[in-house]
């Protein structure tokens, strides 16, 4: 062990596989990152830039918590958007702050280089070997695309779950498992074993149930803190679910499915417009098709890829009679606007199937 | 006895009442304003049913509550239904003008528009994140230029040549008037500059990509504004229908749903004789620090709210 802690932001149940990968391949300290709470949005506020997109103010009131947990190894993603642009921000917000640390990032590019991916972790473990590094980090892409396939079904069947938290209780469960994985057949049956247990857990779910899509910018679409935990709302009110964005997603799916998403909306968007702008007009056209009843379309305050979106969505959702509704989260706390722009919708949609 | 359904809609400016029967014909409306306790001004309201319907000889079978403080007055006096101020909207106007196809809809501090097809909501918005164009942003502006609120309408019909005034924001359409005023422009034409802009802020904002098409209800407590019913009638080119029970409209929704739920029971007047308490304070198990709002009836805990997980509400339940 030397005395390097490294610690990363925050983002729904990620940190089990990113925790995974970076314990097997340095002998670092890996800290658990604080869980999102007030806490740490005020934090985040408090430090950033009033302007600046929420996740930002999140992912650094994620870090000054991990700083004062004793961190001194920090590591952010980024992507196309002002994403891209967090790392430099933030390691100067933080190095004025008067933090020491080390602060890296996984992705120089907007890509996740293999071999960039590869030099920082050389950085954290000099003695590291190119063939563990890929064995590695094909057992924690694995990992994360078994998780995200679980995940779709909870998603699907937690608003009509039985016994209550018996689908997060068991989520928990294997998520700890999980994080012994020894190899990719352990990985394997652990995978198939949990994929039989959750289909086993008791649902209520009637023949043809309401059907939201819930589309929109990565962070807030997947960190249930920063959307006020809409997706449980939703299950509570007995609803049925369904997320196209996860880390499987937008790591690995997206890159190969550009050509055909833009098929699919070519009569509205003929090239994507950031970040995953043109990919949420595609999901649009796709769940109307597969006879969802409603869309969510969720971006924090600012987020420009997003304000493209949506105004081609309104086209879409006249075209394929699909209501969108949209939210826009910034740090109000309040949570009771969102029910009630939710319970509407829920309601609108129940009148529009009776018809 | 007539079978009757109370609909009470609380909202952040004012509370509304109605007892409809059951043909949705109202027997009673009272129309007071909340002065920022929910709690007492909804007592207030149902006394003053009480008062109005002693004579008719009616019972009351089911309470609707909606708008802004419909969860906790929800509880507060049993209703068998409770549901948000869009869907009790609709409803209610639906069964006044059966044609509607768009519903104009300003209040005290939200906006919002629904569209209807076939009687169907087929989709609506609300203003988010900010509040130009609600009627509090004219009650701050008629309170600067020492006019009554409810003269507002009067005098902006009066004015030949209204002024423009930016519509975005509340902040510079205040500056704006500042600077309108002190270039000596004459009151009524400010005022009617400000009609339109409400008009125009809520046509950009809150209508923003949806097709209005007619007929068109306008409603809230705004639509009792005489220069706004009317810079709206200039942009869109087409009739608005106020309607004089505009105000009750969320009240007469609610009563009307509460009527064809299920669930009924019973309700006396007696609620009024009980007290009510909210206290708040903050669960100290971990960082969120939750606000927890607890719910008292005569001193008995009758609901919690605000907690984000179970661990708000182990003390209570046990």
């Amino acid at each position: 062990m030397n005395n390097k802690t490294i610690a990363f932001p925050q983002l729904a149940n990620y940190h089990v596989p990113i925790s995974f990968f970076l314990k097997h391949l340095t002998d670092c300290n890996i800290l658990d990152t604080p869980k999102i709470t007030k806490r740490t949005t005020e934090l985040g506020i408090k430090n950033s830039p009033e302007f600046v997109c929420m996740p930002f103010k999140y992912n650094l009131g994620n870090f000054i918590e991990a700083l004062e947990k004793g961190a001194n190894v920090l590591i952010q993603a980024g992507g196309g958007c002002r994403y891209g642009y967090y790392y430099e921000v933030q390691k100067q917000i933080l190095k004025d702050m008067g933090y020491e640390f080390e602060f890296y990032t996984l992705t120089e590019t907007d890509k996740v280089a293999i071999f960039s991916a590869y030099k920082m972790m050389k950085k954290l473990n000099p003695k590291l070997k190119f063939t563990k590094y890929l064995y590695y980090l094909a057992l924690t892409f694995k990992m994360i695309h078994y998780m995200d396939k679980i995940d779709h079904y909870i998603r699907k069947n937690i608003g009509f779950e039985v016994e209550r938290h018996s689908f997060e209780n068991l989520l928990e469960e294997m998520l700890e498992m999980f994080s012994r994985t020894k190899g990719f057949f352990h990985l394997f049956k652990l995978y198939h074993r949990y994929n039989r247990l959750f289909r086993q857990l008791k649902v209520d779910k009637p023949k043809n149930p309401i059907k939201i899509g819930v589309i929109g910018e990565l962070y807030t679409s997947m960190e249930h803190y920063a959307n006020y935990d809409l997706e449980k709302l939703l299950g509570k009110m007995n609803v049925q679910v369904k997320r196209f964005t996860n880390i499987t997603y937008l790591v690995i799916t997206k890159r190969f499915n550009n050509k055909k998403l833009l098929k699919i909306c070519n009569k509205y968007c003929k090239y994507p417009i950031g970040a995953d702008g043109m990919d949420n007009v595609a999901r649009v056209i796709t769940l109307a098709l597969e006879g969802y009843d409603g869309i969510i379309h969720i971006k924090p305050f600012g987020c420009t890829p997003e304000i493209g979106a949506m105004h081609i969505l309104n086209k879409v959702s006249e075209d394929y009679k699909i209501p969108i509704l949209y939210f826009t989260f910034d740090n109000q706390t309040s949570i009771e606007g969102i029910r009630t722009r939710l319970e509407a919708f829920y309601d609108m949609i129940k009148m529009r199937r009776s018809k | 006895m007539r079978e009757c359904y109370l609909g009470i809609d609380v909202g952040s400016i004012s509370t509304k009442g109605v007892i409809i029967d059951k043909s949705n014909e109202i027997l009673s409306s009272c129309y007071l304003w909340t002065e920022g306790n929910p709690m007492d001004a909804v007592k207030r309201v149902i006394n003053e049913l009480r008062r109005k319907t002693e004579e008719k000889n009616i019972l009351i079978l089911g309470i609707g509550v909606t708008g802004s403080a419909r969860k906790l007055i929800g509880r507060m006096i049993g209703a068998n239904m409770v549901r948000n101020e869009i869907t009790a909207h609709a409803v209610g106007t639906l069964s006044i003008f059966p044609e509607v196809r768009t519903i104009i809809e300003i209040g005290g501090q939200d906006s919002k528009i629904i569209i209807l097809e076939d009687g169907i909501v087929m989709d609506y918005a609300m203003n988010t994140l900010c509040a130009a164009g609600t009627g509090a942003f004219l009650s701050s502006q008629a309170k600067r230029l020492g006019v009554d609120i409810e003269d507002f309408g009067d005098i902006a019909v009066k004015s030949g040549n209204p002024v423009k005034v930016a519509a975005r924001c509340t902040v510079f359409a205040e500056s704006d008037l500042v600077h309108k005023a002190q270039s000596g422009y004459k009151k009524e034409d400010i005022i009617a500059g400000l009609c339109n802009a409400i008009a125009n802020n809520y046509l950009n904002n809150v209508a923003r990509g949806k097709k209005i098409k007619a007929p068109i209800v306008f409603q809230g407590g705004v639509s009792k504004n005489k220069g706004v019913v009317k810079a709206f009638e200039r942009t869109l080119n087409e009739k608005i229908h106020v309607d004089e029970r505009g105000h009750l409209m969320g009240a007469l929704g609610i009563a009307i749903l509460s009527k064809e739920s299920d669930l009924s029971e019973p309700f006396s007047f007696q609620i009024t004789d009980m007290k009510f308490e909210t206290k708040g304070y903050e669960c100290m198990n971990c960082p969120n620090n939750c606000e927890i709002v607890c719910i008292y009836k005569n001193e008995d805990i009758i609901d919690v709210m605000g907690n984000k997980c179970e661990r708000g509400l182990e003390q209570f339940y046990k």
